[in-house]
């Protein structure tokens, strides 16, 4: 009881302060490694909701491969430019507002639902149901998920081909 | 005391509003992109919290989904943001104006 409080206290403290790291840091470079602190984090909140699986996910696809990705890019971007991209912010004021405001929002409509606070029990091994439902009742967008890879793969090739 | 569903959508609603607070400030593209993975990172655990406490994997599963894709749509982002650079030698938003009227 009080370790599940005192583990989401933790995790969001980690999530937030990533995140704002991620979208104050001056330097590019420091924002991805931040953004991989984030993505860590959020992991450990799936684990918190008993979804064990899905923190794997996220893990190995989100921290292992987008970071990697994005890591990529900055290098590659640098040496094209031939000086380090450093982030000149934009109006700080203006993205206060906006974000203020849609947080204050979001806020307000979760103030006046009515939400659960015990969990339920889930009897059987949630990483045995989300297989057994993906590939019964889900099969088929499975599927085009596959063909989605398929073609993002052949959409990035084609950007990446060399210069005639 | 309990950690109820209200407190994990808090969370995810300040995640939300400090991507969306990193996509209207940042200049550079890449800077652009990562503030959309927090925003995105917040909607998952948004859904992974309301199957946790309706008891459904349904939710799980549609998480399992909005990854992959998620991470099919920065890929292809960042070959944009690459081949934009090859054509205009620039990273920062504001200079990409070719389509002003």
């Amino acid at each position: 009881m009080t370790l599940e409080v005192v583990t989401f206290w933790g995790l969001s403290v980690l999530l937030i302060g990533s995140a704002l790291a991620v979208v104050l840091t001056k330097n590019l470079f420091h924002s991805v490694l931040y953004l991989a602190l984030s993505l860590t984090a959020t992991a450990g909140v799936f684990l918190a909701l008993d979804a064990e699986f899905l923190a794997a996910v996220q893990l190995l696809l989100y921290a292992g491969g987008v970071v990697t990705i994005v890591v990529f890019a900055i290098v590659v971007t640098e040496r094209l430019v031939g000086e380090r991209i450093t982030q000149t912010s934009r109006s700080i004021l203006t993205g206060v507002v906006l974000a203020g405001a849609l947080l204050l929002g979001l806020l307000r409509f979760l103030r006046g639902a009515d939400l659960p606070v015990e969990r339920p029990v889930i009897g059987v091994d949630v990483t045995r149901a989300i297989g057994q439902v993906l590939l019964t009742e889900f099969v088929l967008p499975f599927e085009l998920l596959a063909v989605l890879l398929l073609v993002g793969l052949l959409g990035a090739l084609y950007f990446a081909r060399p210069e005639e | 005391m309990t950690v109820g569903l209200g407190a994990y959508l808090t969370l995810a609603a300040v995640l939300f509003a400090i991507g969306f607070f990193g996509v209207v400030t940042r200049r550079n593209t890449i800077g652009i992109l990562l503030g959309i993975e927090l925003m995105l990172n917040a909607v998952n655990i948004n859904l992974v919290a309301f199957a946790r406490f309706n008891a459904d994997v349904v939710g799980m599963i549609f998480t399992t989904f909005t990854i992959p894709i998620t991470v099919a749509e920065v890929a292809l982002g960042l070959a944009i943001v690459i081949l934009i650079f090859r054509t205009k030698r620039t990273a920062i938003a504001d200079h990409l104006d070719i389509l002003r009227g």
